[in-house]
Formats: structure tokens, sequence, C-alpha cells
């Protein structure tokens, strides 16, 4: 080193006395698990691709999301995210709009048309996909990024099961789509429409396949048990919605009833109100705060005019005329008949009672297992017959796009070890990074920034994308209020509050090392770490 | 002129580094290149709040003056833990005299390198509380009287903590400390008038007065660039906190700090020509307690019974000074 200015003696430095030797706890480096991570049904990084988005590598981001999920501009719509429950943020002022900037990611790389590459080796192997949803396209993503040859048939005229069915457009348009799943079938993905399969075990020798994923989701509307003279009108909510699809618009008339109180019920009643109802009522056998739909669906719903009728059932309809019986909660919550009736025009009633599996082409598979109309699948999501995976709305889990994303990939971890004679076992999971491990004082207060919705007026007469994007900076800026929960994310405090200069700083991207030489453990960097980062553990000694 | 905060979200202008802001906005301790001005190897106590704070102050001061520094110490912890022969921290050109006389050597050190033409050559005089508001009192009000060019630091840790932890005049009310034990009908040490050096300075009126904490490091790195942009008698008054004689964990030295300052117990400000100019608003509001019932010198407030008046009268203490220096923001939200 130069001598600093008037220096001419040298002096024995203090550098002499390593004090370390002091110590009886050091600070250690960690990763913890974000919670948005942990809730992730798809298994993303959250916090991870929110970091690179933070200062603008807007691609880097997106590959990081693409590890995981195919499907980011779809979901960044569609998702219910349990992230955004899950974020410590909440517990400061509002949770990071992780959705919006997933959108803002999978619209960017859209706009841009960024690809994946697929540079695994070719095994030779080549594994069936039934059913091209969420879960199928998913599962023949990440095999066909494993090496494998993946053909999905597919029994629907196109290709993207309830994400087109289902889901209204004003939620998720078709171009959004179609991109998406274009991206995964140019990776050399076969796709064949039009092809439903009818026994599994004869479609997989005829075509020489190594293995199978089904996902062929739950698509038969239930029936509830309602007398009905012959002039009345009744549908049910999943063939309205798929028949949105056809050239025909579907005639509802000017009353619309549903019953149900799911998210395929706002669905119905919202598609009702675009088509021309002038009233759009929700019948639902108990309360708000019970039904299954989520608040957000139901709070949209009633923006656009829809009407709800709590704690009611209906007990007949015939001829434009529904009889509704009013139910009272009983103290567990289980709505009981009051024999109170009351009358209600409808011109249409649609059913939105949930839906079952059409489990035909599973007939006489040995080892197969079916329980409560969904097939059972062990935690390498195989079914009890070898080589025949399953995922999605048809085995036992909470039914979501997210959700069916998930089993894909973990499908297809799983199918890849199977095919190569192994076994897949995920690695550990890191300590959850609970907020009480945050310093929060280092955080900003930065208010939630807002999506911008579609005015009500265009709602109810158009199928227009309700909720609109973020842009670029909004969505910097989103990303920015992240905490990078228990990651690193180089904040330099610990460089800066160590009393013993005992904290070397590797430069950008490489982090922080701890000088034990010096380091006395007093465990102000673990302290004052924002993101709970740094533990102390003790010395052996 | 306070820092004024950097609207970044993650992080505000809290936390010491930010890869999202240009370099030139970082703060000094972020950078590489800091000058250490006390290196490893000093015998400070874990979570040295004293160690800490000098190494804040004069690493700004060397990036303030480019390097051209010179730094005069008075007798007390900072002095002994740095430089036991033949081994020193130090790692700017820096001078111990007398325990007393740190101002007035500071004083000569300016007028030498005035005599010899050299005013690029900035001087810092630095010490404890005791060295600053008891024995060097004298001569630290003669240097501000004379407005000698020089910047004055004292790290209040408020006791006499190298000698084992005995009172000065900038102990506060109920502390304990060697000489003012907790025993007694009034237990630790009493409340007097106590002795706010910050405000004897502004009554001076010399140019430039500020107080600051270890919890908040841009703050004390902008008064510390301030003050050396500036010439003639200038002071800045550091709270420390001491593990060993406040007896608070060792990790929790800038917690204690934060407290202190969100509290109201210590005011954060800055005065020009004797005149406050601006001050540091509390951010996030704290009932005293939570600061005190951090540190075993309060220990006999809260152990074997609550001595609830006492508690009060600390509070109504940090309300004056809340409402003296108008800490509090419309918006600032009272906890509790
Ligand atoms: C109206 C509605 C709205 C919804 N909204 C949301 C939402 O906002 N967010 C959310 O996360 N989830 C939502 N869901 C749920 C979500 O759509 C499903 O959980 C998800 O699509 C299930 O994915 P999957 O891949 O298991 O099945 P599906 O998406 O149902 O796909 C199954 C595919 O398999 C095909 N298939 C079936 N049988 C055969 C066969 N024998 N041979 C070949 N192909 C076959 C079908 O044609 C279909 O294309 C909604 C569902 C509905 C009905
Ligand atoms: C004239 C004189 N009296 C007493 C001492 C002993 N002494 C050395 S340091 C010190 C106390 C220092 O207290 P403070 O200035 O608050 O610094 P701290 O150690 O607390 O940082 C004392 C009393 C001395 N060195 N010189
Ligand atoms: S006694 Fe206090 S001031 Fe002295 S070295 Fe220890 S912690 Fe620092
Ligand atoms: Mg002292």
């Amino acid at each position: 080193m130069d001598k600093p200015f008037a220096i001419t003696l040298d002096v024995g430095s203090s550098l002499a006395n390593k004090t370390g030797s002091w110590r009886v706890e050091r600070p250690v480096y960690v990763d913890r698990l974000p919670p948005c991570n942990n809730a992730c049904p798809a298994g993303e990084n959250v916090q991870q691709w929110l970091y690179a988005a933070e200062d603008g590598s807007y691609e880097t981001a997106w590959r990081t999301l693409m590890a995981d999920n195919p499907l980011p501009a779809v979901m960044g719509r569609v998702c219910y995210h349990p992230c955004q429950t899950a974020c410590n943020r909440a517990q400061l002022d509002e949770a990071v709009g992780i959705n919006a900037v997933e959108r803002f990611l999978g619209d960017a790389a859209i706009a841009a048309g960024w690809t994946v590459p697929v540079t695994a080796p070719m095994t030779g192997k080549h594994v069936l996909v039934v059913g091209s949803g969420p879960s199928g396209l998913s599962a023949a993503y990440h095999l066909r990024l494993r090496g494998h040859e993946v053909t999905i048939y597919e029994a629907g005229p196109k290709p993207g099961g309830m994400m087109r069915f289902g889901i209204p457009s004003y939620r998720l348009p078709r171009e959004v789509l179609d991109a998406e799943i274009t991206r995964i079938l140019d990776m050399g993905v076969k796709l064949e429409l039009n092809h439903r399969v009818a026994d599994i075990r004869a479609q997989m020798s005829d075509g020489g396949f190594d293995a199978a994923f089904l996902a062929v989701g739950a698509h038969i509307g239930k029936r509830a048990y309602i007398p009905a003279g012959e002039s009345a009108k009744i549908l049910d909510a999943v063939s309205l919605l798929a028949s949105m699809e056809g050239e025909e618009r579907p005639l509802l008339g000017r009353r619309v009833v549903v019953y149900g109180g799911g998210n395929t019920a706002m669905d119905a009643a919202r598609t009702a109100r675009r088509l021309g109802a002038e009233e759009a009522i929700v019948v639902y056998r108990r309360t708000r705060e019970r039904m299954p739909a989520h608040d957000i669906e139901v709070e949209e719903a009633l923006q656009e005019g829809v009407l709800m009728r709590w704690l009611s059932t209906i007990r007949e309809a015939d001829g434009g005329r529904l009889t509704l019986e009013k139910m009272e909660l009983d103290e567990t919550g289980f709505p009981q008949p009051t024999g109170e009736l009351e009358e209600l025009e409808a011109d249409a009633l649609v059913l939105a009672l949930g839906q079952d599996v059409d489990l035909s082409l599973l007939e006489g598979v040995p080892g197969l297992q079916v329980d409560d109309g969904v097939v059972v699948v062990d935690s390498h999501m195989m079914t009890g017959h070898p080589g025949i995976f399953a995922g999605g709305d048809m085995v036992p889990a909470e039914r979501t796009v997210t959700v069916g994303v998930g089993h894909g990939k973990k499908a297809a971890r799983n199918i890849d070890a199977w095919l190569r004679g192994s076994s897949y076992t995920p690695g550990d999971k890191h300590e959850l990074a609970t907020f009480d491990k945050l310093n929060t004082w280092y955080y900003a207060d930065a208010p939630h920034a807002v999506r911008p919705r579609l005015e009500t007026a265009r709602r109810t007469s158009t199928f227009d994308e309700v909720v609109g994007g973020l842009d670029e900076g909004t969505a910097a800026y989103e990303a920015r209020r992240c905490l990078s929960c228990g990651n690193c994310f180089e904040c330099d405090n610990c460089y800066g509050v160590c009393p013993d200069n005992a904290v070397i700083k590797l430069g950008p991207g490489k982090r922080f090392e701890i000088d034990y030489d010096y380091c006395k453990g007093c465990g102000i960097c673990v302290q004052e770490c924002p993101s709970g980062s740094i533990t102390m553990v003790p010395e052996q000694i | 002129m306070t820092t004024s905060p950097i609207k970044f979200y993650q992080v505000g202008s809290f936390a010491v580094g930010n890869r999202l802001l240009d370099p030139q906005h970082r703060s000094v301790q972020s950078d590489t290149g800091r000058s250490n001005s006390i290196n490893s190897g000093h015998r400070a106590c874990q979570g040295c709040g004293e160690a800490l704070g000098a190494r804040y102050a004069l690493d700004a001061a060397m990036r303030a003056t480019d390097g051209k520094l010179v730094a005069v110490n008075a007798t007390g912890c900072l002095e002994v833990f740095s430089t036991p022969y033949p081994e020193t921290s130090w790692q700017i050109p820096w001078l111990h005299s007398l325990f007393g006389n740190a101002p007035a050597v500071a004083t000569g050190v300016a007028a030498a390198l005035r005599a010899k033409g050299r005013e690029d050559i900035r001087v810092v005089g630095q010490g404890g509380d005791g060295g600053t508001v008891d024995i060097g009192f004298g001569t630290l009000s003669g240097m501000f009287e004379r407005n000698d060019d020089v910047l004055y630091i004292c790290y209040d840790n408020e006791a006499y903590m190298n000698t084992g932890i005995q009172r000065s005049g900038a102990t506060p009310p109920a502390a304990r400390t060697m000489t003012t034990q907790a025993v007694g009908p009034n237990p630790g040490n009493t409340f007097g008038q106590g002795k706010n050096l910050p405000l004897i300075a502004m009554a001076h009126e010399i140019p430039y007065v500020a107080t600051a904490t270890v919890a908040e490091l841009r703050d004390l790195e902008a008064k510390v660039e301030h003050a050396m942009s500036l010439r003639g008698a200038r002071y800045l008054h550091v709270l420390v906190p001491c593990p060993l004689g406040w007896g608070s964990a060792s990790g929790d030295t800038i917690k204690v700090a934060r407290l202190a300052k969100e509290s109201g117990i210590f005011p954060v400000f800055e005065a020009h020509d004797g005149e406050v100019s601006s001050v540091s608003k509390i951010r996030r509001r704290v009932p005293v307690e939570d600061y005190l019932s951090l540190q075993a010198r309060y220990a006999h407030l809260f152990n074997p019974t609550r001595q609830d008046e006492v508690i009060a009268r600390i509070q109504a203490g940090a309300d004056r000074n809340i409402a003296r220096f108008g800490l509090l923001d419309e918006q600032t939200e009272v906890a509790r």
C-alpha cells in the first residue's frame, strides 16, 4: 500500500492481532426459502426472477421464470397467485404485485419473440401426453427440455384445455394463449388435434411410447337433480363457456340464473352479461364468505352488475320460472332448508356445480386406482400402473392452471428419471424466510402499483380483456418492492456495519464473505441484514 | 442540508448500498475503496459502536478531503483499543496527546498547517464524551470561540468506558454506571440538568453543529461531508452505543442507536451559525421503554418492580425533544 499523506515511519499494524479468536459464534450467509417460492404450485423461483427484473434484466428474469413455468403470460393473467397471499411484504404495506410482473415478462417475451432452446442431447425415448391443457403442455415442455420426443394427443379441435374452453377471453385473450402454446410446439413437441384417446394401453403400444402422462382434466359438468318442465332451458356452465369458442354465440335470453358459487359460476354469469343478459343472477346455497370463488372474481362480477342470491337452492324449474328455497346455516356452517319458497323468473338456468373426470380411457388398466372420481398418484406423480403418470384436474389436488403446470413439471422430472432407470428425489427445502427473520427498517415505504382495469361499461358489452398490464416503469417499480426474503441482494449492509472491517465485498453478483481472522462474532451484520440472509452458529470449541 | 432520501424502492436511502444506484450516489461505506481509517485487529469489544462510528465519520472525511486529513485523538477507548504499542489500527495520520487537550492540540495542528501554507490539509479532533463534555470542555469551548478550522467529533457512549464505566456529564438520568449504582431510593444517575454539548456548541454560534447516530449512515456521512466543505469550528456529536457499558447485546448496537432516535431520546438535527436548520424526522415512533429495556444499565427500571414514574419521566424528556425539535412528521404513525 502507498503510504498515506504525512506517514513516514512504518508502524506495526493491528492486523497482527487476529481478533477472530475471540469469537464464540460465527455469522454465516444462508439462503432461506422465500414464502412466495414456497407457496407457488408451479415451483417458481419468484424472488430470483424479481431480482433480475429489478435492474431491467427482463430477459434474464423471463428465462429464470421459464425454467419452471412455460406459460408466464397466461399465468400472469389467470393465476390466483398464492405467492401474493404468502408474500412477507403484505405484513409491511401490501404484497408485491408478483402476478402483474409475471404478466409483464410474459408479454415482453411474446413481443420480443424470445424462445427457449432445447440443448439436451436427444434420449431416443418417446413420451405420450394425453390432453393439451396446462398440465399436459407443461409436461411436454419439460420433457422436451430433457431431450425426449413428445407427442400430445388432444381430443379437442384446438389446444389449451380449460384455458381455452373454460376461461373466458376477457380474462385470457386467445392470442396470448396461442403465442405461448406455439412457443412450446416450436420446440419440437408434436400435437395431434381431434385425437381422443379411448384406451391408453392400446394407444401406448400402437405408438411405441415409453411412458405416458395423462392430463385429461375434468370436463363433465355435474348435474343436480332439479325437477324441470319441458320448456325449461337448462345447460351446464362448462358447455356454455366451451361454446363461446364456436362460430355461434349461445342464446340465453334476458334473465339468466347461474347455480353455484365457484369461479366457473362467476365466469358463466359474467359471460351471460356480455352476451346481452340484462340480469345475470348467481344462486348459491351458502353465504358470500363461504363461496369457493376467489374474492377478486366475485368483486369483478359484482362490478359488472351480476346479482347474487345467497342462501338459496333451486327446487324446481319450469317455463321461464324457478322455485327457490331459502336456506339457513346451522352451527357447523352447513346450509339447511327452511321450507320458505320463492319464485324467480329465468329464461335460462346455467348449472355451475363442478366437474367430474371422464376416466373411460383408463378402463382395465391394471394397478390403476381411482378414488372419489379422481386418479390416485404417488409422490412421483405415477399412477398405480408403472410408466403411466397423471396430473392436473384428474388427480386429487386443487384445480387451477398453476397446480396443473406444477404437476406437469414434477411429472416430467419423474418420467425423465424413470426412463433413465433411476428415481427423482427433490432437494431439501431451505428453512423458510419468515417475516420475523427480516429487518424491515431498511425497506422504503412503497405502495403497491395498481393494474389498470377496463371501465365497466365496456366490460358488460365486449369480451375485451378486463385487467390491463403494467408498463415497463411500473413493472420495475413493482419488482423492486420485493424484500428479497432470505436471499442476499447485495445491499452492502453487512459490509458497512461491521465494526471490525471483517466483511469482504466480492463484487457485483458475487455477494460477500466473512473474514474469520478478524470477525469477533458480535452479530451486528445478522441483526442489520434486511433480508435475513445471515445467521449465527456456535463455534466448535 | 440533510440527505434527501433517494426514491428507489427495495431499500430506500436506509441501507448502506444499493446495486441499483449510480456509484457516485452510493455511500462511502459501500465502496470497496473506502479508506478503512481504523482497520481490523483493533481491540474494541464485540459490537463496539465507537469503533464503527469512528470509521463511518473518518472514512467520509477522508473521501471529502481527498485523503488530506489529520486526526487528533483524546484519551479514551478509541485511542486505547486502536493503538496499543507497537501496533495501530489507524490508516490515517493520527496524533494522541492527553485526555483533556485534544481540541487544543487540534487547534495547534491547524495553526501549524496554516503557517506552512498547507490549508488544503484538514484537521479533525475527536474524543469520547468524557474527553469532550467534561475534561476537554474548556479547550473545546476555546476552539469554538476562536473559530479554529477544526471539525471536532464527539463519540458519545454516555460514560467513561475506557476506565470501567464511570459517570460522565453526558450520562443520562437513571442509567446505572459504576459510580451511579442501582441502589438506594433513586437508583442510577440523578435527574440533573444534563449537559447538552450540541446546544452549548450552538450557543458559540459556530458555523456548523450536528448530531448523528451509527444507525443512520447516510445522514452521518452527509453531515461529515458538509462539515468538510466549511471552514472554521465545526462540531459533530455522534451517539455510539457501548455494549459493555450499556449492557446491550453486541448485535444490537445499531438497533439501540436507532431506537434512541426513533423514541425521541436522542434528537438528530443540524444547525448553522447557532440556528437549527434541519431535523431528522422520526420514521417509526416507539415508546422509550423499547429503547430502555434492551439495556442492562436500565434493568432496575423493570426489575424487580417496574418504576413507572421513572419511565414516565424519561418519556417526558423524549416528548420534550420531539416538541422542541419538531421530530414528528404529521404522517408519522404513533405506534402504541
Ligand atoms: C370456467 C373456468 C374458469 C377457470 N378459471 C381459472 C383461473 O382463472 N385460474 C386458474 O388457475 N384456473 C382456472 N380454472 C381451472 C383450470 O382451468 C384447470 O384447473 C386447468 O385447466 C386444468 O388443467 P388440465 O391440464 O388438468 O386439464 P384441462 O385444462 O381440462 O385440459 C385437458 C385436456 O385434455 C383433453 N382430453 C380430455 N380427454 C381426452 C382424451 N381421452 N384424449 C385426448 N385428449 C383428451 C381435453 O380436450 C383438454 O384439452 C378454471 C376452470 C374453469 C372451468
Ligand atoms: C487527566 C486524566 N485523567 C484520567 C485519565 C484516565 N482516563 C483515560 S480514558 C478515561 C475515560 C474516557 O472516557 P470517554 O472520554 O467518555 O471515552 P470512552 O472511553 O468512553 O470512549 C479516563 C478517565 C487520563 N488518561 N487522564
Ligand atoms: S467498552 Fe464500549 S466503547 Fe469501549 S471498546 Fe468496548 S464497546 Fe467500545
Ligand atoms: Mg465515553
